[in-house]
């Protein structure tokens, strides 16, 4: 059956991609096995990041370059991802209704993820979800996330150009100040272009960057684009401006390296999710009971407990020598 | 780590029927309920419908129609997945449906029509019960 | 309007009438711990003279026919001449809903109300693919002049007024509505009528809209200018609240909304130049009436005073004739059930006496199977049939604002005021109506109070008779719905078809033309182009499209 999926994706079929990424976002054990025949395939997508707070229009705005991409013949994927409930685990997914008007284009494949509980890091899932699409054929993906918190952080750990979409009269200040915002927009973009109040937020953003960028050369320096999303306006500008952010990329090895950076930050993430995952049932399973007791006694303080037992796992794995 | 399944549905409303209280309410309700919910937004026409059930890979497709247009869209849509062999997916829906008009929205696929009154709570142990159903039979298969 | 010594009296018998109520209610506690309206406005047990103790007659109240017009329009009222009955009907071709329009004014109505198919409220075509399975579904399909021609056939226009419940195309369908009287010889001064153009609560709640909120502004504004000039007994809009409530909105929001977009509209149209004086005679509203009976007879009377406050102390209207709040009135359509449908006979008429002591112009009553279908005859007969015995038989007709006075509607048509003026003024802080929309804001203040009411359904909390409580669990359904014939597009289309091959089709392209030239260069008043349009044969659809290419198509904006 997976296999059947896996040949699907790498043949660009729409069904089987849509089911591997359904896959990636529930089974694990089944995800890592479809992740393993798929991603020798993968060829390096390029991975924009849409970020802002909810209401600044960054599906209108994504639309938008959806049509521009697909007037230059790429072939590409968005990932609209919304926030789940913490609640009840639900979401309502409604970035997708903005750019229903590709919904017939059969080089633009979209689809909405809801973060699942991922409160630090943007999930796996979508990590994946990108490596599925990546094999499947696209060229160009377009991950959109609601800057709110964490997610906004850690975009720029999934993309290569990262787009941070503000809008004049949204408490200009809040939106500039937040701390790490400055550091990861590769492009700034003030949409609603037409409001009051436009120029104060373009001069606040450049405020910034000049303190953050001012002294160095050689660097890319964040460009802000005004933009007017549902007309249109701007936008050509901004593909510009990505094209120009992946040139400077790839001529000054900055992709590699932050490419570099990503499989880097994965792995770690994928071997301590496996180490917890691990711990649990073996520490579950055997030894918990004794030490409970022994902390409970105070016998042992957790410190001294906690390394005993990782002694005896790393024995256990033949990693370390019985002394 | 990757969370349990969540069930997710499609709320699509087709054609020119910008009424969309009963949609909206039953997309909470189900987000409610721990579903994901992908609403389509209004003007949605079969095609645009059943390209996105299966991009998102839904469990099942709501339709909500109060223009009297049901004869026409639902058998369009069922129509639309089953060349695209994607017939697994549930449709159901509500809106102004006459009770006539019912049993042949059933014979021709649909699952299960909610008529104005019914709770919000019916479509959720519905698409609970049918989603499962769904499971065991592709695990036999 | 009470002596303090009064009120001090009542005060204090109150006070002791408490005490020796809480020894009733350790015996026999109310049915509820709290009770409030359909709209969350607390009720109290019983209303005295202290709940309205700043109240000035005078200055509150007045008399009908006097500002603030809290006790109508109009001097004498009912007395003078009853509400019109005017119910909504349409479906199918343009010769069915002909022979329902006769049969209607036979049994007693007064006045039109058209009802169009979705695709001609939103610019389509009966044979254009977004069309399909809809036309004549919820109203005539009217592609073209021919078609207005047969539905007014045999039906003088300068005897009766005709509502048209018609929105984006409005500019359109009313130049159609102007050629076909000038066929039968009735010049514009003397035609009567509204159409509903009001593309606000389309974006907010109805979705039958086509062109984004800038050009459809200035096709209203042509609405106006043209009417005040050309067509000076027709109300140029209707001012929608019935929907805002159906999706879902409470009272307080329903007057609140609906009064927002009327700034909207007013702001918009003296930016023009035009004079609120003058227009604002001819603008009419459309409100709801709901089940919370006495709640609705207190809203109705909040939204005249509030209104006539608002034009005169924010637009300087000194003309008495543009204070006036008139409106028309539909129940509640989604109070019908589908259950026990009977019963909803039993819900109309309660709802309808409401818009009758509120003092409404003009009423449409809903049929018992709309939950189902639209009207049947006989459904439509019992519908009319209730307002008739209200208006004959129930003496409420014999004296003006009856209700005026009771502690309680004086207290509530207060409060519905109070709380209305609020959410103007939040929309106000978010830069008017236009501005709200866009944030998404009166959108979600509905869907939340959607989603709280069916809670409160589910609950049980609300009690829908025959849905959550005295249910019949196999109940008989009633028969004879009526049915709206899918061949209908067939036909259509082949008229379209006809139409298009014996008309005079370089006219067409040159109105067609002079239209898009005076739309895109977006002064000149485009109703005199919509007429030569018409005449010449051009089609809706076809004139919308124009209108399309040049002022694009609205996104929804959706907030859950």
């Amino acid at each position: 059956m997976l296999e059947k999926v896996a040949n699907g994706v790498l043949k660009g079929d729409v069904r089987s991609i849509a089911r591997a990424i359904s896959i990636v976002e529930n089974n694990e054990s089944e995800a890592e096995k479809l992740i393993n025949i798929l991603y020798p395939h993968t060829k390096g997508a390029y991975i924009i990041g849409l970020t802002g707070s909810p209401g600044v229009g960054k599906s209108t705005l994504a639309d938008k370059l959806i049509a521009q991409f697909r007037g230059v013949g790429y072939n590409l994927a968005v990932l609209a991802v919304d926030p789940s409930s913490p609640f009840t685990g639900g979401a309502f997914l409604g970035d997708r209704l903005r750019m229903q008007s590709h919904a017939l284009d059969r080089g633009v494949f979209i689809r909405s993820m809801g973060t699942r509980g991922s409160l630090g890091g943007l999930s796996p899932a979508i990590s994946d979800a990108i490596k599925v699409l990546d094999a499947g054929g696209k060229e160009v993906l377009l991950v959109e996330t609601v800057g709110v918190g964490q997610a906004e952080v850690d975009i720029v750990s999934t993309a290569d150009t990262v787009v941070l979409v503000l809008v004049p009269g949204l408490g200009d200040d809040i939106q500039v100040n937040k701390a790490g915002i400055m550091e990861i927009a590769d492009i700034f973009v003030v949409n609603k272009a037409d409001r009051e109040g436009v120029n104060r937020v373009v001069t606040e953003v450049r405020m910034m960057l000049d303190i953050a960028y001012g002294k160095k050369k050689n660097e890319w320096v964040p460009p802000i684009i005004k933009t007017i999303a549902e007309k249109g306006d701007g936008v050509e500008e901004l593909v510009d401006a990505i094209g120009k952010h992946r040139e400077y990329l790839k001529e000054s090895g900055a992709l590699q390296q932050r490419r570099s950076k990503r499989i880097k930050w994965e792995l770690e993430n994928t071997l301590q999710h496996k180490i917890s995952r691990y711990l649990e049932e073996y520490v579950l399973h055997e030894v918990e009971v004794d030490y409970l007791e022994k902390i409970m006694r105070r016998e042992v303080s957790n410190y001294a407990a906690a390394e005993e037992i990782l002694g005896r796992i790393l024995r256990k794995e033949g990693v370390v020598d019985e002394c | 780590m990757a969370e349990s399944k969540r069930i997710r549905v499609l709320i699509a409303k087709p054609g020119l029927d910008g009424h969309d209280r009963g949609a909206k309410v039953i997309a909470r309700a189900l987000r409610d309920a721990g579903m994901e919910v992908i609403y389509t937004g209004l003007r949605q026409t079969p095609e645009q419908i059943v390209e996105s059930a299966i991009q998102e890979d839904v469990d099942a497709i709501g339709i909500s129609i109060l223009s009297g247009a049901h004869n026409y869209y639902f058998p369009k849509i069922i129509e639309l997945l089953k060349e695209r062999n994607a017939d697994d997916i549930i449709v159901f829906g509500g809106g102004v449906i006459p009770e006539d008009d019912i049993p042949g929205l059933l014979k021709a696929g649909v699952k299960a029509i909610f008529t104005p009154g019914t709770p919000t709570t019916a479509a959720i142990d519905f698409l609970k019960k049918a989603v499962a159903e769904k499971g065991r039979k592709e695990e036999v298969a | 309007m009470f002596k303090e010594e009064e009120l001090r009296k009542v005060s204090q018998k109150r006070g002791e009438w408490e005490e020796k109520t809480k020894k009733v209610l350790e015996k026999h506690p109310e049915m509820k711990k709290e009770f409030y309206t359909l709209s969350e406005i607390p009720v109290e047990r019983v209303y005295t003279p202290e709940h309205v103790r700043n109240m000035d007659y005078v200055r509150d109240l007045g008399f009908p026919g006097d500002y603030p017009y809290t006790r109508g329009v109009q001097p004498t009222m009912y007395r003078g001449r009853l509400w019109t009955l005017r119910e909504y009907a349409g479906f199918a071709t343009a010769e069915e809903s002909n022979k329902r329009y006769k049969y209607l004014i036979e049994q007693g109505q007064m006045g039109l109300s058209v009802a169009f198919d979705l695709p001609t409220q939103i610019g389509y075509d009966s044979d254009h693919p977004m069309a399909h399975g809809e036309v004549g579904k919820v109203g005539v399909a009217i592609d073209s002049l021919k078609d207005m021609e047969i539905l007014f056939d045999g039906i003088p226009l300068d005897k009766v007024s005709t509502s048209m419940t018609i929105n984006a195309p409005a500019t359109v369908i009313w130049a159609m509505y102007i050629a076909v009287a000038e066929k039968q010889g009735v010049p514009m001064e003397k035609l009567r009528g509204t159409i509903q153009n009001d593309i606000l609560k389309e974006y907010i709640a109805r979705g039958t809209y086509i062109f984004p909120p800038g050009p459809s502004l200035k096709l209203i504004r042509d609405t106006f200018e043209f009417g005040t000039q050309k067509v000076p007994l027709w109300n140029t809009i209707s001012i929608s609240g019935y929907h805002i409530r159906e999706a879902g909105s409470t009272a307080v929001q329903e007057v609140a909304f609906t009064l927002a977009d009327g700034i909207a509209y007013v702001d918009a149209a003296v930016k023009a130049g035009l004079d609120p004086n003058k227009f604002g005679q001819r603008l009419s509203f459309f409100f709801n009436a709901q089940q919370d009976f006495l709640e609705e007879i207190a809203k109705f009377r909040a939204a005249r005073r509030l209104w006539a406050r608002i034009m005169r102390e924010r637009f300087g209207v000194t003309n008495p004739r543009a204070l006036t709040l008139r409106f028309h009135t539909q129940t509640a359509g989604v109070s019908l059930t589908a259950q026990q449908p009977m019963v909803n006979i039993i819900r109309t008429t309660l709802e309808a006496l409401s818009a009758v002591l509120g003092g409404t112009q003009s009423m449409h009553t809903n049929s018992y199977d709309e939950a189902l279908a639209l009207p049947s005859e006989e459904s439509v007969t019992i519908a009319m049939r209730t307002q008739q015995v209200i208006a004959y038989e129930s003496g409420v007709t014999n004296t003006v604002d009856p209700l005026a006075g009771s502690y309680y509607i004086e207290y509530l048509t207060n409060e519905i005021e109070r709380r209305a003026m609020e959410y103007i003024k939040k929309i106000d802080e978010l830069g008017g109506m236009l501005a709200a929309i866009e944030k998404g804001y009166p959108q979600q203040e509905i869907q939340n109070s959607a989603y709280n009411y069916q809670k409160a359904v589910e609950s049980g909390e609300r009690i829908v008779v025959g849905v959550n409580k005295f249910v019949v669990e196999e109940e008989e359904m009633p028969k004879n719905l009526l049915k709206v014939d899918p061949q209908i597009e067939v036909e259509q289309s082949k008229r379209l078809k006809e139409l298009r091959e014996n008309r005079d089709n370089l006219r067409v392209k040159t109105v067609l033309e002079d239209i898009r030239k005076v739309a895109e260069e977006g002064k000149e008043n485009l109703m005199p182009y919509f007429i030569e349009a018409v005449k010449a044969y051009a089609t809706e659809g076809e004139i919308c499209q124009v209108l399309r290419d040049v002022y694009g198509e609205y996104k929804e904006k959706v907030i859950l």
